[in-house]
């Protein structure tokens, strides 16, 4: 037979063709909201609320994104940027930092309500804070952290999915270099920092753009703890640019916004794109 | 499992554990507790004081008409997102591994949406539908269909679940892609010499061998479409018209914030945390003992 094969079943000529044009397909598809958000971005406010609007871009990108980035409407969008990043780098750092301590002192040690601390670890895995708004609310407002970093941070570290996964890799580590270590007379800290510390690197990388996304993405919290627009993050202040009753929206700075508050966490998934996939696939088992 | 080889002494592990520990009692336990604490009781409408109903909150929730309609809008919701966004993911997936080159710049495309927030997702699907401004709906006006997912509550509901799926057709995709490719070449080609064609061995063969991914990925996107579209609902319907859109979580906030009815949001947290529980037992009963084939 003539047909260039590489691999027995592996489709060629015009079935390979056709695969190709299913998945441009799909690509084209998915891609259209983030396309239409970019070229409104582009484009003036009377080209866009005299539909249809243009489906190919404007030349007005700088007007509109200074526009959005240094007057916004609210607040600024470049204070929301920097809220968002404050915030998503603070979840990620933090949840792995506890995640780090606890993860090695039950690996590592046998103490006193070892067991307790873990099950009740355990019990924080699965349950998110959209089921308990109300009390955290309570518990945040009462240590007057209402428009505050560490209100924005803090109720979204107790979760104990970092930990488990440390766990679980910690108890991979060869027994023989906490032996070797424990010979040495090295302290436990010491073993830590040098040794598993730097055996978790690619873990702690993987986790951390899971993390980062988690944090960026965040909506209901920021909703209910930042009613200072100072504070807003960038995701939840969107919505919050919307007028209320029949005003028009500013639509080509609504979606500028759209764009820039996109731009972070997809630089950071596509970048990183083999860690996010390990890191997924690790958090999920 | 547990290791052999440990260190001694107790204070330091103790002070190690510390911060999660203090963290989770402080923002999750107490938060927890007092949901449960508060579910037991009505506050008067100026929050002074509070009476003790024991557990008339849940009685009168699970005969409020309102909230088993919003059970069903969840129910509905869930398994409608779960569909949307496993079943074009997979066809994706299967596409892509069938090739053999470039493969790898369609993934890179694919993942972006993933990377979106929910809340920004539904932001831009609003854009595309929005009455006044939206190409979609104008071109559908030309087609002689008139769009208003601000009047009719279906077409508020199949708004929601695209703009819900949508981010989620990524993720699914990945993992489907994952597992198509750890399926043994072998195994297809044997199947090829014995003159099997590409969609009988993928009913037949591949797809029997996606299982275990199949349930993990039901499970965890009813969870996501429960718990984690809370942003899409609120930017496009705010769970209207008429409380169509209205899932569970929803209610939660719009009953404990907008409405202030503690007593009954309290209530509808501890039903939601009793779902999980559910849900959580459910993941590791069934799918764990699926997943490793």
């Amino acid at each position: 037979m003539a047909q260039q094969r590489d691999g027995m079943v592996e489709k060629r000529g015009a079935g390979l063709w056709l695969t190709h044009v299913f998945m441009i397909f799909g690509v084209l598809v998915i891609f259209f909201p983030i396309w239409l958000a970019f070229v409104a971005s582009t484009v003036t406010q009377p080209e866009i609320v005299q539909p249809p609007m243009p489906l190919w871009p404007g030349d007005r990108f700088w007007e509109n994104y200074s526009a959005a980035l240094f007057s916004g409407v609210n607040v600024p969008v470049s204070t929301m940027l920097f809220n968002s990043l404050v915030m998503a780098i603070g979840i990620a750092v933090g949840k792995i930092v506890i995640s780090l301590l606890s993860a090695f002192a039950i690996v590592y040690f046998r103490f006193p309500g070892r067991t307790f601390f873990f099950w009740m670890i355990f019990l924080t895995l699965m349950l998110p804070v959209e089921v308990r708004i109300v009390p955290t609310f309570e518990v945040v407002a009462g240590f007057g952290m209402l428009n505050s970093y560490g209100g924005l941070i803090f109720p979204l570290i107790a979760s104990a999915t970092a930990t488990f996964l440390f766990r679980q890799f910690f108890l991979t580590i060869p027994d023989e270099l906490a032996e070797a270590a424990r010979v040495d007379g090295a302290s436990p800290m010491r073993f830590f920092w040098d040794i598993v510390v730097p055996m978790s690197r690619t873990n702690v990388a993987a986790l951390f753009v899971i993390l980062f996304i988690y944090g960026w993405n965040q909506y209901l919290w920021p909703l209910l703890i930042t009613t200072d627009p100072e504070m807003n993050t960038i995701v939840m202040g969107i919505k919050q640019m919307f007028p209320s009753g029949d005003d028009v929206a500013d639509w080509p700075v609504i979606m500028a916004t759209s764009i820039l508050a996109m731009i972070p966490p997809v630089i950071v998934v596509v970048s990183m794109q083999r860690l996010f996939i390990r890191g997924l696939v690790d958090s999920e088992k | 499992m547990e290791k052999r080889v440990t260190f001694k002494g107790w204070l330091l592990p103790v002070l190690l554990i510390a911060p999660q520990v203090l963290i989770s009692a402080v923002f999750f336990f107490y938060p927890a507790g007092q949901a449960i604490w508060q579910s037991l009781f009505i506050p008067d409408p100026f929050g002074l004081s509070s009476q003790f109903v024991g557990l008339g909150n849940f009685e009168f929730l699970l005969g409020d008409k309102f909230y088993r309609t919003s059970f069903l809008t969840t129910a509905t919701f869930s398994i409608l997102v779960t569909l949307c966004s496993m079943i074009p993911a997979l066809f994706l997936a299967v596409m892509a591994d069938r090739l053999i080159k470039g493969s790898g710049v369609y993934r890179t495309l694919l993942i972006w949406p993933y990377a979106v927030a929910p809340a920004v997702a539904g932001v831009l699907w609003l854009f595309m539908f929005n009455t006044r401004v939206g190409v979609v709906s104008w071109y559908l006006g030309n087609l002689g269909y008139d769009w208003n997912h601000v009047l009719n509550g279906g077409e508020a509901m199949g708004l929601v679940v695209v703009a819900s799926a949508w981010g989620r057709i990524s993720y699914n995709f990945l993992f489907f892609f994952a597992a198509l490719q750890a399926v043994p070449k072998s195994v297809i080609e044997a199947a090829a010499i014995d003159g099997a064609r590409f969609w009988r061995r993928f009913w037949t063969i591949v797809l029997p061998l996606l299982s275990p991914t199949t349930f993990f990925l039901l499970v965890v996107n009813v969870v996501y479409s429960f718990f984690e579209t809370f942003g899409v609902i609120h930017t496009i319907t705010s769970g209207g018209p008429q409380q169509s859109t209205t899932v569970l979580v929803y209610k939660v906030f719009a009953d404990g914030f907008v409405g202030q009815d503690l007593g009954s949001s309290s209530a509808q947290s501890v039903i939601l945390l009793v779902v999980v529980g559910l849900l959580t037992v459910f993941q590791f009963k069934f799918i764990e003992k699926r997943v490793h084939y």
